[in-house]
C-alpha cells in the first residue's frame, strides 16, 4: 500500500551512501604536517624535490608517516607536532630559501577517500585561528601614478622636436597640461602626442598668452589602468604572502577595489603587516667601476668589501660589488612587460618608470655613459643581482628595456618579478580580523557541543512524544546533519562560526516538517482514517506546508546570502543549504522508513505514534 | 503522549482586538527605547577596533586606562569579559591612525606592561566598511520583506502577504527594542538572528494561513471567525511543539554556545518566543480585518472560467 517505487529507494539509498562517504573525512581528524611550495614563480616543485626533501629528512633522521606531490606542493605527514617542528627546520635548510616550507595540519582520511575529491570541511579563521585584512586599493592613485609617468613620456617625446617645443608640461589633477608659446607648436605637438599617446584625450585651450593642451584620460583607459592596478598589487601580495610561510593563504579580489587577504595560523600580525604593506623591492644601483677587477672583488668574498660598496650576487652566483647608495626603488616602476627587442628581436623587459623615477634615472645615465647599472631584486630580505647592463647612451622618457642572454621565459619571469616588487596603486587596512588559535578551538568546541546537547534533547522530546515515529523523525534528523555535513565538505563552503550556528539553527527547524507530519497522521487517525490512509494524507498534505513555510526560510537565506559579509555569509550558505537538506530527509527519508516498516503490512490497528484515541474515550466516559 | 487535548474550537477571534492592542503597546515601548537609547551597535557597523586580550591573572582596569591613555587613546572604553582575566578594549575609527597601526600599537603598550598578555581576537574595521554594512544590512531585511510579501501573495492572497509581513516585522522592531533597552551589543551575528527570525515566523504564518484556506474548502457554511479559530486551533499542538525543539537548540547555544554566540542565541530567543505570538495571534486578526473571504481562496479556477465566458 505505502511503498516506493523501486527507484526511489534506490535514489535514497545512493544519496546517503554519498553523504556518508563526503561526510567520513570531517571524522578523522588531522595529524601534523609540512607543506613545501616555491617561493619564486619561475621555480616548480617536482619528483626531485620530492626526492631531496625525503632524502633530507632521512639523513636528519626524522620519521614521517608519508611523503607525497600535490598540485600545491609536497604534503609530508607527522605523528606529533615536536617532529613537525624539526622537519620544518630540516627542510628549510636542505632546500634552501627558494622554497617556502609551512606547518600545516593534514586530514587523516585515507588515500582513497581523499581521491575521491572527499574532503573535511573548509574551516573559516574564526575556527582555525589566524588573519583577515581587507585591504582598500586607492585607485585614484593609480590613476595619478599612470599620469605622471604618462607627462614624463610626452616630455622626453617632445624635446626631439624643434618646432613644437613646449614651455612645461605637468600633471594637474586628473589630466596632464602642456603649455606652449605659439598656436603652431602646439598643432605641431598635438599630432605627435596624438598619435603616441592614445590613452588620453587632449583639448585646447587658451590662456594669459599661452596655449595649453590638456589630455585627459580616455574611459576605457582609466577602467584599463585601474584594472591592471588590482591585478598587480594582487600578485605583488601573493609573492610577499608567500615570504610568509604560510600553508593555505588566500589573496582575492573582492568587489571593484579591495583585496581580502588571509592567514590562516598566523599569529605575529605586526609581520604580517610589515610584509604586506612594504612597498620597496627593487633597487637600482651603480656597479662601482674602480673595484670591477678581479683582486677586488675577490677581497671583497674574501670579507674586505671597499668603503661604500656593498657585495651581491645575481642568480649564476656571479658576485658584484655595488655602491650602496641606491638610485631608484622599485617604487618607481609602474609597469614592467615582457617584449622583444626592437632591433635585435631578442628577449627584452620593457620598464615603464613614473615620473620621478624617469628624471633621476635619464640624469643617472647621462652621467654613466659607459658604466654598468645594477637591478637588484630583494625577496625575502636577500638581494639579487637580476641585471647588470652597459648604459650605451642617455635613457629618457621613463622607458628603460633590458635585454642580453635572456630567453623568453627569463624575460617573462624578470618582468614578474620586478612587476610584484612595486605596487600599482597605495593600499590601507579597512578592515582586520585575528582569531588566536585557542579561541578557534575554543570556539569550535563549544558550538558543537552545544549542537550535540541540542540535538539530544529534541531527540529524547521527539521520541518520547510520537514513540516510533519519534524514533524515525530523530534518524530523518540525524541523516539531515550527515547530508549537511557532507554538502559543505564536498562545496568546501567556509564554515565559521555563525555557520555552526546555523547548523544547529537549521535542525531545531528542520524539526518543524516531521512534527507537522506527525501531528497529521495523528489528526488522521484521530479522524477515524484507517493508519495506511493516515501515513499517506499526513505525508501528502504536511508536505504542500512545509514547501511554502521552507521557500519563506530560503528567501531569508538567499537575501543574507548576496547582501551579508564574513560571518553572516557563513551563516546564510549553511541556511540554504540547510533548508535544502531537511526538505529532502524529513519528507522523503522518514517516508522511506516509515514505508519500510509499515508499508507492507495489510493489517495494521493502530501506529506507534503516541496516544491518539483520548478523544474516543473521553467520548465514551461521557 | 500528547499535551493538547482540546475538543472545542478556542474562540481566539474574539479576543482579536487585545492581542493587537498588547502587541501596538509593546510595539510602541520598543519604537521609544529604540528612539531614546538607540541600538549599541557592534564594531563592524560603526568603524573602530575590539580587542581581546586575556591575562594570566585578574587585571586591574584602571591600569590599562592608563596605559592607554598614555599612548594617547582617551577614548578607549575597557571592560573585563567573560572573566576578570579577560579585558576587551574598544576604540572609536580614527582619521589619524590607520587601522593596521592602531591595533599594533595598543598591543604592544599592553603587552609591555604586562607580558602575560596575549591577545586573543582583535577586529578592525574602518568606518567607511561599517557604513556599508549598515547599508547592506537595512538592504537585506527590505528584500527579505519584499520577497516573503511577493512569494505569499502568489501563494496565497495579497491579504495574507501584507499581515504575514506587518506581524513579522513588528517582531523584528521588538527585538531591536529589547536590545535597545538593555544596550546589549548588536553585532552581525544577531542581524543574521533577526533576518532569522523574520523567516522563521513566517513560517509560522505560513502554517496557520495554510489550514485557513484548507478549512474555508472544507468548512462550507462555518464564518470566516470561526474558520481562523479551528485552524489556529488545530495547529497549536504543532506550533508549540515546533517552538519547543527549536528554542531546546538555542537554549543550548545559549548556554553553551560561548560568549561569541550568546547574543545571537539571545536574539532567537526573544524572537521565538515573540514569533509565536504574533505570526499566530498578530498575524490572523489582520487578515480577518483586512477582509478575507472565502472567494479569496477557493475556486479561482472556476472564476476565471467564469471570466472568460
Amino acid at each position: 500500500m505505502n511503498r516506493y517505487p523501486l527507484w526511489l529507494n534506490v535514489l535514497i539509498a545512493v544519496v546517503l551512501l554519498g553523504g556518508f562517504l563526503f561526510a567520513l573525512p570531517n571524522f578523522y581528524g588531522e595529524s601534523p604536517a609540512v607543506q613545501v611550495s616555491s617561493a619564486k614563480a619561475t621555480l616548480k616543485v617536482d619528483d626531485a624535490t620530492l626526492k631531496r626533501a625525503e632524502d633530507a629528512l632521512k639523513a636528519g633522521n626524522i620519521g614521517y608517516d608519508e611523503a607525497f606531490l600535490e598540485i600545491t606542493g609536497i604534503k609530508v605527514r607527522l605523528k606529533d607536532t615536536d617532529t613537525q617542528l624539526q622537519a620544518k627546520e630540516t627542510l628549510q635548510k636542505a632546500l634552501g630559501e627558494d622554497y617556502v616550507v609551512a606547518l600545516n595540519l593534514m586530514s587523516n582520511s585515507p588515500r582513497w577517500l581523499s581521491r575521491l575529491g572527499a574532503k573535511p570541511m573548509y574551516l573559516g579563521l574564526d575556527l582555525r585561528g589566524g588573519v583577515h585584512f581587507l585591504l582598500q586599493v586607492d585607485m585614484k592613485g593609480a590613476v595619478t601614478k599612470y599620469l605622471d609617468s604618462t607627462a614624463a613620456s610626452i616630455r622626453t617625446t617632445l624635446r626631439g622636436e624643434d618646432d613644437a617645443r613646449s614651455s612645461g608640461i605637468n600633471r594637474e589633477g586628473n589630466s596632464v597640461a602642456v603649455r606652449f608659446r605659439d598656436e603652431a607648436a602646439r598643432a605641431k605637438a598635438q599630432q605627435i602626442i596624438e598619435r603616441s599617446f592614445s590613452d588620453l584625450q587632449f583639448v585646447r585651450q587658451e590662456s594669459n598668452n599661452e596655449y595649453l593642451l590638456l589630455g585627459t584620460l580616455k574611459q576605457d583607459s582609466q577602467k584599463r589602468i585601474q584594472d591592471f592596478a588590482i591585478q598587480q598589487n594582487l600578485s605583488t601580495l601573493r609573492n610577499r604572502v608567500n615570504e610568509l610561510g604560510v600553508a593555505e593563504p588566500i589573496v582575492q579580489q573582492a568587489g571593484a577595489d579591495r583585496i581580502v587577504v588571509q592567514l590562516p595560523g598566523v599569529q605575529d600580525t605586526a609581520k604580517a603587516k610589515e610584509i604586506l604593506g612594504r612597498t620597496a623591492t627593487l633597487e637600482v644601483r651603480m656597479v662601482d667601476e674602480e673595484h670591477r677587477d678581479v683582486q677586488s672583488i675577490q677581497a671583497a668574498i674574501a670579507g674586505q668589501v671597499p668603503f661604500g660598496d656593498e657585495l651581491m650576487y645575481d642568480r649564476e652566483k656571479v658576485p658584484y660589488l655595488l655602491k650602496k647608495q641606491v638610485v631608484l626603488t622599485g617604487d618607481s616602476i609602474s609597469d614592467a612587460q615582457p617584449g622583444f627587442d626592437g632591433q635585435t628581436g631578442e628577449p627584452a623587459v620593457h620598464i615603464t618608470l613614473d615620473g620621478k623615477g624617469a628624471r633621476i634615472f635619464q640624469q643617472v645615465t647621462r652621467e654613466s655613459v659607459g658604466k654598468r647599472m645594477a637591478m637588484v631584486l630583494i625577496e625575502k630580505g636577500k638581494a639579487e643581482v637580476v641585471t647588470a647592463p652597459v648604459i650605451r647612451s642617455e635613457i629618457g622618457g621613463g622607458r628603460v628595456q633590458i635585454s642580453g642572454r635572456m630567453t623568453t621565459t627569463e624575460a617573462q619571469d624578470v618582468a614578474l618579478l620586478l612587476r610584484a616588487g612595486a605596487l600599482a596603486a597605495p593600499m590601507d587596512i579597512v578592515e582586520e580580523r585575528t582569531v588566536g588559535p585557542s579561541l578557534g578551538k575554543d570556539n569550535i568546541q563549544k558550538g558543537f557541543h552545544a549542537m550535540w546537547v541540542g540535538f539530544a534533547l529534541i531527540a529524547a522530546f521527539m521520541i518520547v512524544y510520537y514513540v516510533l515515529f519519534g524514533v524515525v523523525s530523530v534518524i530523518s534528523l540525524a541523516v539531515n546533519l550527515l547530508l549537511l555535513v557532507a554538502l559543505l565538505s564536498m562545496l568546501q563552503a567556509t564554515l565559521t562560526l555563525p555557520g555552526i550556528a546555523a547548523i544547529a539553527l537549521t535542525l531545531g527547524m528542520a524539526i518543524d516538517a516531521n512534527v507537522l507530519i506527525n501531528e497529521r497522521i495523528r489528526e488522521e487517525l484521530r479522524n477515524g482514517t484507517t493508519p495506511q490512509a493516515a501515513i499517506n494524507a499526513g505525508y501528502e498534505r504536511a508536505w504542500a506546508t512545509i514547501l511554502d513555510s521552507n521557500i519563506t526560510s530560503l528567501c531569508v537565506g538567499i537575501s543574507l546570502f548576496l547582501l551579508g559579509s564574513g560571518p553572516v555569509r557563513g551563516f546564510a550558505v549553511v541556511h540554504c543549504l540547510g533548508i535544502l537538506t531537511s526538505m529532502f530527509s524529513a519528507v522523503a527519508v522518514s517516508r522511506s522508513i516509515v514505508n519500510f516498516i509499515f508499508g507492507a503490512r495489510k493489517k495494521l490497528d493502530g501506529l506507534p505514534i503516541g496516544n491518539v484515541n483520548w478523544h474516543k474515550r473521553t467520548a465514551n466516559a461521557a | 503522549m500528547e499535551f493538547f487535548r482540546i475538543k472545542k474550537d478556542i474562540p481566539f477571534m474574539r479576543h482579536a482586538l487585545a492581542f493587537n492592542v498588547i502587541s501596538a503597546i509593546t510595539f510602541v515601548l520598543a519604537v521609544v527605547f529604540l528612539a531614546t537609547k538607540g541600538l549599541h551597535l557592534g564594531v563592524e557597523f560603526t568603524g573602530g577596533m575590539v580587542m581581546e586580550v586575556h591575562y594570566a591573572h585578574a587585571v586591574d582596569l584602571d591600569k590599562v586606562r592608563g596605559t592607554l591613555v598614555r599612548i594617547g587613546l582617551p577614548d578607549a572604553t575597557v571592560q573585563t569579559f567573560g572573566s576578570s582575566e579577560a579585558v576587551l578594549v574598544r576604540l572609536p575609527a580614527r582619521q589619524d591612525v590607520s587601522g593596521s597601526e592602531l591595533s599594533e600599537k595598543v598591543y604592544s603598550a599592553l603587552k609591555q606592561d604586562d607580558v602575560t598578555a596575549e591577545r586573543l581576537r582583535v577586529d578592525f574595521v574602518g568606518s567607511q566598511v561599517g557604513k556599508e554594512l549598515v547599508n547592506n544590512g537595512g538592504l537585506a531585511l527590505m528584500l527579505v520583506s519584499a520577497l516573503i510579501v511577493l512569494y505569499l501573495w502568489m501563494r496565497f492572497e495579497w491579504k495574507f502577504g501584507v499581515a504575514a509581513i506587518i506581524a513579522n516585522l513588528h517582531d523584528v522592531v521588538i527585538i531591536l527594542g529589547f536590545f535597545a533597552f538593555f544596550q546589549w551589543e548588536f553585532s552581525l551575528p544577531v542581524l543574521a538572528a533577526v533576518l532569522a527570525v523574520l523567516g522563521y515566523s513566517v513560517n509560522e504564518s505560513v502554517v496557520v494561513f495554510d489550514r485557513i484556506r484548507e478549512n474555508f474548502r472544507k468548512m462550507r457554511k462555518a464564518s470566516v471567525e470561526e474558520v481562523i479559530n479551528n485552524a489556529i486551533t488545530r495547529t497549536m499542538s504543532r506550533t508549540i511543539i515546533t517552538h519547543g525543539c527549536t528554542q531546546l537548540m538555542v537554549t543550548s547555544i545559549l548556554l553553551f554556545g560561548g560568549d561569541t554566540l550568546f547574543h545571537f542565541a539571545l536574539a532567537l530567543t526573544i524572537g521565538i518566543l515573540f514569533g509565536i505570538y504574533s505570526s499566530v495571534l498578530v498575524a490572523s486578526p489582520i487578515v480577518m480585518w483586512l477582509g478575507v473571504s472565502r472567494e479569496d481562496l477557493v475556486k479561482p479556477e472556476k472564476a476565471k472560467q467564469e471570466a472568460v465566458v
